[in-house]
């Protein structure tokens, strides 16, 4: 039989937060924040087609910080599970709280039970009829969830970025200028302008048909990014 | 790939489809699983059969059309039954045979292309549709050997290829692509023989949408189990196009229109007036046909 050194629960945790917490820290942020029509979703991300913000249902989408490989794991038992449900039942019986308490639970397991803990934050969004039917689920590596409102950051500079758009956002605002407070979130904290080619904007819109889910192209992005500059 | 914890699907591996993680943590609500019992006795079932589809290419797009009739037996089980279905943006279905099996097979099959789209984050290719909805059919013969028999008509705008494009399929699962028109069901084989004569190539949007109108009215002339336009009820085929625009919803008002048209160009208008002065003659009591034995056929 193996010899297992004792160590305490505390230190356990403790090593594997400050391990996970390390590891988000290195990748880039997303924010997350709710406009007149919907939720806006910006991120800086060099890549065009590994995206950190996606769709899993008709009113639902998802984004992700940290390690790649463990967010889009994630995103993809979300996709099954919201069509396995929609498929079973019915489209409105998949909900963003429903899939928010399955990756709590999951995250919670693989932060006891596996080597390492997930290195990711994740969003689970959901637009509603109206403003007032929103939600927003954060969930932590660990499996903590908060229910949000009105704005999100996550990723390595989440605390800067939360306080720049504790300042910047307001309620009620069009996409055009939420975005632009978000882009110009980014830009201040990360200190270097936004590139468009370099930007993710997505967006659930609740003037859509069935499937809100929109992500936007460089040329709808490029204007918001100048008029973030110059503002 | 492995899933998280208490997400479905963990011992697949990577794979995009919807129907494999269905089949493998949900058995029992995913179709294709064999069926026991005999085409006899699916025979005795009341099943209800949709009925005429069909599909058409114009120029820049495809017109993707269905009566409204289902029927049981000899019985109508439905007046105002939907047969053509939105696949995604860009591609539509058409069902006929057991209504059903057939709306299923639909269903699996748009959250399948939904679900591929996602997890890929790109669209399938059409060919691609075409394939894996054949794959379906043929995972539904069991089924199909047992008298649930559903042939589909798949038809949609190709954007590698930038032109409408249908493909027809069997029992087994075979696929072939039609260059010009097809129509299936128990009324097709009228359908097609209208659209042959009246089918031409480089046709527009609206010539296309009346071929498929009167392709329809013809199939219900001679077919019982088609439904054909009725006026009276508000009741007309329903009728999809698909361009590079995606998917337009060809408006009942413009199929009232449509073939209000091709009745009054066709002249045979009286035919639709229920009492019009030539039949009357005929209903005359004690007329020379009025003691016809049933089933004779009232030449006498």
């Amino acid at each position: 039989m193996g010899f297992t050194p004792y160590v305490p629960p505390e230190q356990l945790i403790k090593d594997r937060s400050e391990y996970a917490r390390k590891g988000i820290a290195r990748g880039k942020s997303v924010i997350a924040l709710q406009y007149q029509d919907g939720i806006a979703f910006v991120a800086e991300n060099p890549s065009a087609t590994l995206h950190k913000i996606s769709e899993i249902y008709d009113r639902i989408a998802f984004a992700g910080v940290g390690k790649y490989s463990e967010f889009e794991e994630l995103r993809i038992g979300g996709i099954r599970l919201a069509d396995v449900r929609g498929y079973t039942y019915a489209r409105e019986d998949v909900t963003a709280k429903n899939l928010a308490n399955a990756y709590s639970q999951a995250l919670t397991t693989i932060f006891t039970q596996q080597m390492k803990p997930y290195e990711v934050e994740i969003l689970v969004a959901q637009v509603g009829e109206e403003g007032a039917g929103d939600s927003m689920f954060h969930i932590l590596f660990d499996g903590s969830v908060t229910d949000e409102e009105a704005y999100v950051a996550m990723g390595g500079r989440s605390d800067e970025l939360l306080e720049h758009l504790r300042g910047s956002f307001s309620s009620g605002l069009g996409l055009e200028a939420a975005v632009r407070v978000a882009i110009d979130a980014l830009a201040t904290v990360e200190d270097h302008p936004m590139e468009p080619q370099r930007l993710e904007v997505a967006v659930l819109d609740r003037t859509r048909a069935r499937r809100k889910f929109h992500r936007l192209r460089e040329d709808d992005i490029r204007p918001l990014v100048t008029a973030a500059t110059a503002g | 790939m492995t899933n998280p914890p208490g997400f479905p699907g963990a011992e697949l591996g990577p794979t995009s489809s919807f129907v494999d993680v269905l089949r493998a943590t949900n058995p029992s609500v995913s179709s294709g699983h064999p069926a026991h019992g005999t085409a006899a006795a699916a025979a005795d079932l009341a099943v209800q059969h949709g009925t005429t589809v069909l599909a058409l290419r114009f120029d820049g797009g495809v017109v993707m059309a269905g009566d409204r009739r289902a029927v049981e037996g000899f019985q109508i089980a439905d007046e105002r039954i939907e047969k053509v279905f939105p696949v995604d943006e860009y591609a539509t279905v058409a069902i006929a045979g057991a209504a059903g099996q057939a709306t299923e097979i639909v269903r699996l099959f748009q959250t399948e292309v939904e679900h591929y789209e996602k997890v890929e984050g790109t669209h399938l290719s059409l060919e691609g549709k075409a394939n894996r909805l054949a794959q379906m059919i043929r995972a539904n013969l069991p089924a199909a050997m047992q008298g649930l028999v559903v042939v589909p008509l798949f038809a949609g705008y190709d954007i590698q290829r930038g032109d409408g494009r249908i493909f027809r399929y069997d029992v087994t699962g075979g696929r072939w692509e039609e260059a010009d028109f097809h129509a299936t069901g128990s009324g097709g084989v009228f359908a097609r023989g209208s659209l042959k004569k009246r089918w031409q190539p480089g046709m527009d949007r609206g010539a296309a949408v009346r071929a498929a109108t009167e392709a329809l009215y013809d199939a219900s002339q001679e077919d019982v189990a088609t439904g054909g336009p009725d006026v009276r009820k508000g009741v007309f085929p329903s009728m999809k196009a698909v361009t590079a625009a995606g998917i337009e919803v060809v408006g009942d008002d413009e199929i009232r229109d449509v073939f209000t048209r091709i009745l009054e160009e066709a002249g045979t208008s009286a035919h639709w007036v229920a009492s019009s002065p030539a039949r009357e003659q005929h209903d005359v009591p004690g007329s020379s046909d009025a003691g016809d034995p049933p089933g004779g056929d009232g030449e006498g």
